[in-house]
C-alpha cells in the first residue's frame, strides 16, 4: 500500500472539497465545531492524501499509520477526509449527531470507520498517540503516529505529561500537529488563557519543532518533510491557521467554535465554494 | 495462620503471564518497588514503561498501547491508579472498551502511615460505575496469581485492589478459578456474610465467635464485584435471616451497595458494614486503623448476632 501522493496544488483541490463536504454537515440551523475543523483542514487534507500510508479501502492494516484528533471537536474535518477517502458513506454527512447516523459529536472508533480511539476529552489523545508510537517501537515497525492537538488543549497538563513522555521514550515516529488558531470556544485565547511560546515550551521538553502556515500547502508539505528526517525526538508541527478558514464570515470568529450557520451564510458558503472549484477545474 | 503478600505475588505471577503472552506491557507511576511492578522491569525491561508519577498520561498511554495490540497493566497504589485518572479510564479505556489493566496497590487503609491522602475509601464506587469495567478483590496471594492469569487472558478493561499487608492465605492452590467465581470460605445456615479483601479472615474470626453462641455463619469470597454474580450471591442468601456485607472501604459505592442492588428485590435483610463515609488518617499499625473504623471481628460479630433475631 503506497503513500497517496497529491501535489500541493491537487492538495488545494481536496481541501475546498473537504470543506464542501464540512458544508454538507451543518447545514443552516445545525450547531458543529466549524471554526476549529476548517482551520485544520488543509493540513488533515495532506495528512490523508500525501503524508500518511493510510488506504480507504483497507481500514484494519496493521501497517497503517495513525491519525488522532486530540481536540476531538474537530473531528468534522476528519470525516470530511474518511468521507472522500470513502470510509464513510456521502449519505452520513446529512446525519451528524444523529441517533440514524454514524458521525458522533466527537471521534468514537466504535461507532465511525477510520477513526482510531475515543478522544475529545481534551487532553488525552497525546497520550494514546504516545502508547500507539511507544508501542510500533517495541514492535519494530515502521508505522507514524500524528495527533492534532488545539491550542487553547495545551491548558490541559495532561498534554505536557504526554510531551515528556514522548521524548523521554525518543518517540520520532511521532508527530504532534498544533492547530495554533489562537481563538478558544469563548473568546482569544491570550485573553483567556495565555499561551503564549508554545513552540519554545516544545522544544524545553525535547522536541524538534517546525513553525509553518497550516493554510499553505507546499509549507505544510514541507514540514512533514523535514519532520520525517527527524531521528531520536518527537516532532511538533505548529501549524499558524485562522480559525474558520475558508468561510469568510466565520474566520477569526469565536462563536462560530461550535456555532450555526444562517440560511444567508450557507448559500454564502456553497457559492463561494463552488466557485473557487469551478476556477480550478478550468486551469 | 500462614500470612502471604499479595504484591509480591502479584509481581510474580505478572512476570509468568508475561513469559505466556508476549503482547503484556507494564507501566509504572513511580510506585514499582510497592506496587511490585519493579519484577516485570528485571524480567522485560523493553517492555516496562516507567512513566514517571503521571497517572493520567499513564492510563491513555495504555489505552494507545491496547490500540496496537498490546496487553497493557498500570501500576499505582489504588487511590491513585483510579482517582487520579478517572477521566482518563472513563475516555480513552472504558468507552472504547479497551484492554487495559489497571492495578490498584496498597488498597484501602492497608497504607496505615501514609494518612487518608493515600488510603483509598473510593475506588471501588469509582471503577463499578463504568460501563465494560471488571472489578476484582483478591482475598489472598493465591487468588492474586490466579485473578492475573484471569486478567491477562480476558478482553477488555479490568481493575484489581490489592492491600499492601500480608494477609491469611485462605485459598487452595489447586481450585480452578474464573471471574465471578464466589467462593464459600465457611458454610453455614443462619446468617450470611458477604465479604472481600482483609475481611474475609475477619469474617472468618467472627463466624468462630458466633458458633460459640450457636449461630452457624457462612462466609462468601466476594472478589469478583463487578460483573456482580448476582445469581450466586440469590443462591448463597437462600434460607437465610440475614445477611452482612463486610468491606473495607466506603458504606457509599462498594460492595455493600452492590448487595443492595441485587437484593432490592428479595425479601431479605442486609446490613452494610463498611469505612462510615469518612477519610482514613495516619496509624502506625494497620490493626489500629481496623478497630479506628470498626472493621473488627467483634463488630461484626454484634451485626451476627443482630441478624439471626431477624426472622
Amino acid at each position: 500500500m503506497a503513500r497517496r501522493q497529491q501535489s500541493a496544488d491537487q492538495l488545494a483541490v481536496t481541501a475546498l472539497k473537504l470543506r464542501m463536504n464540512l458544508l454538507r454537515m451543518l447545514k443552516p440551523g445545525k450547531v458543529g465545531h466549524l471554526g476549529g475543523s476548517s482551520s485544520i483542514m488543509d493540513v488533515t487534507a495532506a495528512l490523508y492524501f500525501n503524508e500518511m500510508n493510510f488506504d480507504g479501502s483497507n481500514i484494519t492494516d496493521t501497517n497503517r499509520d495513525r491519525l488522532l484528533f486530540s481536540k476531538g471537536h474537530a473531528v468534522l474535518a476528519q470525516y470530511a477526509a474518511l468521507v472522500e477517502l470513502g470510509c464513510i458513506g456521502r449519505e452520513e454527512l446529512g446525519k451528524l449527531k444523529t441517533l440514524e447516523g454514524v458521525l458522533q459529536g466527537h471521534p468514537d472508533m466504535e461507532k465511525t470507520p477510520g477513526i482510531e480511539a475515543v478522544t475529545g476529552s481534551l487532553g488525552q489523545g497525546l497520550s494514546i498517540g504516545v502508547g500507539m508510537a511507544k508501542g510500533f517501537k517495541i514492535d519494530k515497525k515502521d508505522n507514524r503516529v500524528y495527533v492534532i492537538c488545539g491550542d487553547g488543549e495545551a491548558a490541559e497538563g495532561q498534554i505536557w505529561e504526554a510531551v515528556m513522555s514522548a521524548s523521554a521514550f525518543n518517540l520520532d515516529n511521532l508527530t504532534m500537529i498544533v492547530d495554533r488558531n489562537k481563538l478558544q470556544a469563548t473568546g482569544s485565547i491570550c485573553d483567556i488563557f495565555p499561551i503564549d511560546s508554545y513552540g519554545k515550551k516544545v522544544e524545553a521538553f525535547g522536541w524538534h519543532v517546525i513553525e509553518c502556515d497550516g493554510h499553505d500547502m507546499n509549507a505544510i508539505l514541507k514540514a512533514f518533510k523535514e519532520a520525517r528526517e527527524v531521528h531520536g525526538k518527537p516532532v511538533a508541527i505548529i501549524a499558524h491557521t485562522i480559525k474558520g478558514k475558508g468561510f469568510p464570515f466565520a474566520e477569526g470568529v469565536a462563536s462560530f467554535h461550535n456555532g450555526s450557520l444562517t440560511q444567508q451564510q450557507y448559500d454564502e458558503a456553497l457559492e463561494l465554494l463552488n466557485r473557487q472549484l469551478e476556477e480550478v477545474a478550468s486551469c | 495462620m500462614l500470612k502471604e503478600s499479595l504484591r509480591k505475588a502479584y509481581g510474580e505471577a505478572l512476570v509468568e503471564q508475561g513469559s505466556e503472552h508476549s503482547e503484556i506491557v507494564a507501566l509504572e507511576a513511580d510506585l514499582g518497588k510497592s506496587t511490585m511492578s519493579c519484577l516485570f522491569q528485571d524480567a522485560y525491561p523493553e517492555r516496562y514503561l516507567q512513566m514517571g508519577i503521571a497517572e493520567q498520561n499513564m492510563a491513555s498511554t495504555a489505552a494507545g498501547l491496547a490500540l496496537v495490540g498490546k496487553i497493557p497493566f498500570i501500576h499505582s497504589f489504588a487511590v491513585f491508579s483510579t482517582g487520579r485518572a478517572y477521566d482518563q479510564i472513563r475516555s480513552s479505556i472504558c468507552i472504547p472498551n479497551l484492554n487495559v489493566n489497571i492495578c490498584g496497590s496498597s488498597c484501602g487503609l492497608s497504607d496505615h502511615g501514609d494518612g487518608k491522602t493515600h488510603q483509598s475509601i473510593d475506588d471501588i464506587a469509582l471503577m463499578r460505575a463504568l460501563p465494560h469495567m471488571t472489578v476484582l478483590a483478591p482475598v489472598d496471594a493465591v487468588e492474586t496469581r490466579k485473578m492475573v492469569k484471569a486478567m491477562a487472558e480476558a478482553k477488555g478493561p479490568s481493575y484489581i485492589r490489592m492491600s499492601r499487608a500480608d494477609l491469611p492465605v485462605l485459598s487452595d492452590e489447586g481450585t480452578p478459578y474464573q471471574i465471578g467465581d464466589t467462593p464459600v470460605m465457611r458454610d453455614g445456615k443462619d446468617v450470611l456474610v458477604i465479604a472481600n479483601g482483609v475481611m474475609v479472615s475477619i469474617a472468618l474470626e467472627a463466624a468462630v465467635m458466633a458458633e460459640k453462641e450457636g449461630i452457624s455463619v457462612k462466609v462468601v469470597n466476594l472478589s469478583t464485584i463487578k460483573p456482580f454474580p448476582k445469581n450466586a450471591v440469590l443462591e448463597h442468601a437462600k434460607g437465610m435471616k440475614g445477611i452482612i456485607s463486610a468491606e473495607e472501604h466506603n458504606i457509599y459505592g462498594g460492595i455493600g451497595s452492590a448487595c443492595a442492588e441485587a437484593l432490592s428485590e428479595e425479601k431479605v435483610s442486609l446490613q452494610i458494614m463498611g469505612i462510615e463515609d469518612i477519610f482514613g488518617t495516619s496509624a502506625a499499625q494497620y490493626d489500629e486503623l481496623l478497630q479506628k473504623y470498626g472493621l473488627t471481628a467483634e463488630k461484626l460479630f454484634e451485626r451476627i448476632v443482630k441478624a439471626n433475631k431477624e426472622k
